[in-house]
């Protein structure tokens, strides 16, 4: 496989941003941008994902639209916020807001201004997102607010070429209860990236639920960063579900600066074709007595690919962490592959510490004693498949997100979940 | 024996003991009962010397020395021996070699020799016999994927090996099932002579129909509040621990 | 209470005194310092070595000239000044040794004091044990050379080999570890003075250990020795390193290249102690030990690597096996302790070619005082690698809280047949065994001993017997400390 030194293709169809953010941000931003070349495989983060080919795409930005969205609708919740190619959809966007809670569109914002900690030295896809941002959503959860209903935030690309850089800011205040839903559509067209950035702060005390469906295309890319901080005695719980896409690299940068934090990083991933997901999480345990746990599922089919890199850090005197990481694959294909590399990095003695990674096939055996009750191949599939799956989905509370997960993995792979 | 007055203990804070006495003598067989959270496995660890705990008040006199000056080990080579209620897995430490290390420790202390393969070895089969305890598991790791039963078989196994002057059994018959139960009660009951003693802590009366006390004591809210003989354990397990709560305005 | 915490353990660990750290007063003959093609040329002509040797070296030297130090390991410290070492010092001798008789005393003396005199070897073993000497890159005495013979079996220095059997030292040096492997395995091949030279014939289980001792005795010098061992078809060796150097304030470099071939049905086991000056409870001197492992497996061979890992400053070492044939197999057995300032970036590779190829990890790192102990290894199953298993256990146990333990596996599996399960687990010694000790009446630094052996129990199994007990005595010394 040869690969080429790519630096992202900067083209008059992009445009700097029109959203009010740090001008040292900006600056920072396009400098990384013309100076650093896309990752190649010998970045040790990006040894397995192969994204060089994003600079071969002359890349737009154009708005689009959709009548009907209905199908990208995953929770019938009250509040749910539509974006299309990374541009706020009015239309489609509910008008309600829920108490205690303050929403703003970044675009919306009279020129208000944006604040960022989002790291762009060496970050390239996040110097991309804080230059061309196109808008997104400031979430405040207001101190003791608990919300009844998720809010839905939905990102559909439309057409080819396209790039969406789109960005979510969460507050969730001290003793505050908040749950989102986080899709991922395409709706048409070829070679269309959607490059997101979250910024979380999950304060004291604050319990904050992001369940995320990444459904796009066998065409598109889709590069996404999260950057979590969680102050004392915070739960911050995250299910990600991977059904589609060409490439997904998910980063998942959680900063447990607070004790007795609870930390979950919850992730399935189901492949095809020549799909490549590669999911990337840092827990990085700065303080004493906290817990986190991590649970990553993957089935790869056809010539598909999956990378699995989960890093626990706990630094020096981070006494009393317990932290547990899983990573479990099976390979349905002779073309399937996976790369897993669960690391551990620990400078405090009194810890807890575990990780195990699995890969294997379908057990032959249970596949055996299933058709000899009279189940057929596919359905004796099917069910280990599902059971497999199964730890991970009841990580779920919301019953309508579980039930769309089924309904796009009946869709796309006959399985009935 | 051991003379326990006034004993007080805290852990984080929190006081579980409240002023505990007790005597034994040499010879005897004392129950400790009470119900849950009263206290009971708090002071064997504390015998025994556990950190965490801190003494606040009281004295324990063992075999005319001060107890709680010494350390864990030290109260072990006194002759002090604790039957855990969950006996510890130390992989890839030999069940065999644990034994002999504990029985050489203490006579380099008194100034003997250490033991001698074949005297040692007699007396391994010697001891194992009392328990009935597969001689495969004595040479396994020290409990290491032991079934609840074995474990607390080990635990009396080393008890006999070690030959200590008092043995306190930590709630040694939970878990066990009724033939488990005979068995450990028989060893205790083999090792048990006129110069030696055994503090049965249980929550149960049913070992006490195989091990007979001399003194049965009722420990709730971190004192001793009743003693009797083995007849309180039978009125207890008929009636339980309501009416003295009351008779002791608990 | 009892008075013996970990922190006091931690203590005498940090006043832990090397005990192999003498030197011998040996006239040596050391080539000025400084690397350049007339060193090398130097070295090969002092060996006086064939043409083509040296041709090989001086390919090597340009490699490496266009490499550069790998920094990816879990390791600081500050480049060797590769123009400061000299790259050649033997022991003023021209003659060969005849026999054991023939060795100086001074000489018997260092083996003496590394409890490894062959006398005492053969005293405590009651076998046979064959054993190659090497000190400062040359071998000074290889032992039962003629009852070998009769096998037909070859154990002797590596430039020995080069001069008697040529044939077989240009044909297998370098199939493994290519000297464009990396900047190490490069440096070496450039430079290497001796080693050992091991070559086992067609169904010959060789019937004694075979042993070799480094030791590295000179001042700035470094030691690049090179291992072959070749163990013909249905062919056995159990084969013995063990590594010693003197207490030096300078950082002493260590680059060996060991290469292992297991033809159809052979068996090699490999196994190591590795007890290199750590440096000094500050962090002063120690040596850097740089070293490229790897083994080959035709089909249904089987090598099995075994390693405690007490000494050196730095150490970046993965030896590993590439299962090239159909149903060979794999094993990786580690020890790795490091305590004050010692670093440790040490694994495996497991690189499944065959069918049906098996591989094991079983990795045990303790570190203690303010030392990182990491774990990096690689286990990678190739398309055409049907039913490949691989099962990996790699458990840190911690002695302070100013040591690191890490944990680095690369999983590439690109086979759906293959079954692979790795687990990893990281935790203090546990505060609950040794009460239960306490209580037994054992005290509390004997019981952190049994607990801490008993944790290795399964990697020290693996070492021959009179291997074992040296392992155990070594790691006794690291993690025991003086009760006041």
């Amino acid at each position: 496989m040869t690969e080429q030194k790519n630096n992202f293709n900067l083209n008059s169809l992009l445009k700097e941003t029109a959203i009010n953010i740090n001008k040292e941000d900006k600056k920072n931003a396009i400098s990384v941008i013309k100076n650093t070349p896309l990752p190649n495989s010998k970045i040790e983060n990006w040894k397995y994902t192969r994204v060089s080919k994003l600079g071969n795409i002359n890349f737009e930005n154009n708005k689009a639209n959709i009548d009907n969205i209905s199908r990208y609708i995953i929770d019938d919740t009250k509040y749910s916020f539509i974006f299309i190619n990374g541009h706020f959809s009015n239309i489609h966007s509910s008008k309600k807001i829920p108490v205690g809670v303050e929403i703003k569109v970044l675009s919306k914002k009279n020129n208000e201004f944006v604040n960022s900690s989002l790291k762009i030295k060496g970050e390239i896809f996040n110097a991309i997102n804080t230059f061309y941002l196109n808008d997104g959503l400031l979430i405040d959860i207001k101190p003791g607010t608990k919300l009844e209903k998720p809010i839905q935030i939905i990102h559909i690309l439309k057409g080819d070429n396209i790039i969406s850089n789109f960005k979510v800011i969460i507050n969730a205040g001290e003793s505050s209860n908040s749950s989102f839903i986080q899709g991922f559509f395409c709706d048409s067209g070829n070679n269309n990236f959607c490059n997101s950035t979250s910024e979380i702060q999950v304060a004291k005390n604050a319990k904050l639920n992001i369940d995320k469906i990444q459904s796009e295309s066998e065409q598109s890319f889709h590069i996404n960063t999260e950057q979590v901080k969680q102050e004392q005695e915070s739960i911050f719980k995250i299910n990600t579900f991977t059904l589609n896409g060409r490439i997904v690299r998910n980063n998942l940068n959680i900063h447990v600066n607070g004790q007795n934090c609870e930390t979950h990083l919850n992730g399935a991933y189901v492949l095809k074709n020549n799909q490549h997901v590669d999911n990337h999480s840092i827990v990085d345990h700065k303080v004493e007595n906290c817990i986190s746990h991590e649970l990553y599922k993957g089935v790869m089919d056809d010539n598909s690919t999956a990378v699995f890199n989960g890093k626990v850090f706990v630094r020096k005197n981070a006494q009393k962490i317990n932290a547990f990481q899983s990573n479990k694959n099976i390979l349905l294909s002779d073309n399937a592959s996976i790369n897993s590399k669960p690391e551990l990095e620990i400078y405090a003695d009194d810890v807890k510490c575990s990780h195990g990674s699995t890969i294997g096939e379908l057990d032959q055996n249970s596949i055996f004693y299933l058709k000899t009750r009279g189940l057929s191949d596919k359905s004796a599939r099917n069910i280990l498949i599902s059971a497999f799956f199964q730890d991970v989905i009841n990580n779920i509370e919301n019953q309508n997100i579980k039930g769309y997960i089924s309904q796009l993995l009946n869709d796309r792979f006959e399985w009935n979940f | 024996m051991i003379e326990i007055k006034n004993l007080h203990a805290k852990i984080e804070g929190k006081e579980i003991l409240k002023g505990l006495s007790l005597n034994v003598n040499k010879g005897e067989i004392h129950a400790i009962m009470g119900p849950n959270g009263s206290g009971k496995s708090t002071f064997a660890s504390i015998l025994a010397g556990k950190e965490e705990y801190d003494v606040t008040n009281g004295s324990i006199v063992f075999c005319g020395e001060d107890l709680l000056e010494l350390s864990t080990e030290e109260r072990a080579w006194a002759g002090l021996f604790l039957a855990f209620q969950y006996p510890i897995e130390i992989p890839g430490v030999s069940n065999i070699n644990f034994l002999k290390t504990a029985i050489n420790e203490k006579r380099e202390k008194n100034g003997h020799e250490p033991i001698t393969a074949k005297d040692y070895m007699n007396l391994v089969r010697e001891k194992s016999k009392l328990v009935e305890l597969n001689a495969k598991l004595t040479s396994r790791s020290v409990n290491e994927g032991f079934s609840g039963g074995e474990k607390k078989r080990n635990e009396i196994f080393q008890m006999a090996m070690l030959n200590p002057k008092l043995s306190i059994l930590d709630e040694t018959d939970s878990g066990l099932d009724i033939d488990a139960l005979r068995i450990v009660a028989n060893g205790v009951n083999k090792l048990k002579n006129e110069n030696n003693a055994t503090i049965v802590i249980t929550h149960y009366q049913r070992l006490l129909d195989y091990i007979v006390p001399d003194f049965v004591h009722v420990l709730m809210d971190g004192r001793i509040v009743k003693s009797g003989d083995k007849d309180l354990a039978l009125k207890l397990e008929k009636n339980g621990y309501d009416w003295i709560k009351k008779e002791n305005d608990i | 209470m009892a008075n013996y915490t970990e922190d006091q353990l931690a203590q005498d660990l940090k006043n832990q005194e090397y005990k192999f750290g003498f030197t011998t007063d040996i006239k040596s003959d050391k080539a000025p310092k400084g690397l350049t093609e007339d060193i090398i040329k130097l070295i090969s002509s002092k060996k006086q070595e064939p043409e083509w040797l040296l041709q090989n070296r001086l390919k090597a030297f340009k490699i490496w000239k266009s490499m550069e130090n790998p920094n990816w390991a879990h390791v600081k410290f500050t480049e060797p000044k590769f123009q400061d070492i000299s790259y050649y010092a033997a022991p003023k001798q021209s003659k060969k040794y005849e026999s054991w008789e023939d060795v100086e005393p001074e000489m018997k003396e260092t083996m003496k004091k590394l409890g490894i005199s062959l006398e005492e070897q053969k005293r405590i073993t009651g076998t046979n044990v064959a054993v190659d000497f090497v000190m400062d890159s040359v071998s000074v005495a290889t032992s039962f050379q003629s009852k070998l013979k009769e096998l037909g079996i070859i154990f002797c220095s590596f430039s020995e080999a080069v001069k008697e059997h040529p044939n077989l030292v240009k044909r297998y040096m370098g199939s493994v570890v290519p000297p464009s492997d990396n900047f190490y395995a490069a440096l070496n091949s450039a430079v290497f003075t001796d080693g050992s030279f091991c070559y086992i014939p067609k169904g010959v289980k060789c019937p004694m250990e075979l042993s070799t001792y480094f030791r590295i005795n000179e001042g700035e010098t470094g030691q690049f020795e090179r291992t072959l061992v070749i163990a013909d078809e249905d062919s056995y060796v159990s084969y013995l390193e063990g590594c010693t150097a003197p207490q030096r304030d300078e950082n002493q470099l260590h680059a060996a290249v060991v290469e292992l071939i297991a033809m159809e049905n052979a068996e090699i086991k490999y196994s190591t102690v590795q007890n290199w000056y750590p440096g000094d409870k500050n962090g002063l001197g120690g040596i850097f030990n740089f070293v490229t492992k790897r083994g080959l497996c035709e089909k249904n061979s089987k090598i099995s690597w075994t390693q405690v890992e007490t000494g050196s400053a730095v150490t970046w070492k993965y030896p590993s096996c590439i299962l090239k044939g159909d149903n060979s197999i794999g094993e990786f057995y580690s020890v790795a302790v490091t305590n004050n300032f010692q670093q440790a970036d040490t694994g495996t590779k497991m690189i499944h070619l065959g069918k049906n190829t098996k591989s094991t990890i079983i990795s045990k790192g303790i570190s203690a005082g303010k030392s990182n102990n990491s774990y990096r290894g690689l286990v990678q199953i190739h398309k055409n690698a049907k039913n490949a298993r691989n099962f990996s256990q790699c458990d840190s146990l911690l002695m302070s809280d100013e040591c690191g333990a890490h944990t680095f596996p690369y999983i590439e599996c690109k086979n759906k047949n293959a079954k692979i399960e790795h687990e990893a687990t990281t935790s203090k010694i546990g505060e609950d065994q040794i009460f239960y000790c306490l209580q037994r009446g054992i005290t509390e630094e004997k019981a952190i001993s049994l607990i801490v052996n008993g944790y290795c129990k399964e990697i020290l199994n693996k070492l021959p017997m009179e291997f074992a007990v040296e392992a155990q005595k070594l790691l006794t010394i690291s993690l025991e400390g003086s009760v006041g």
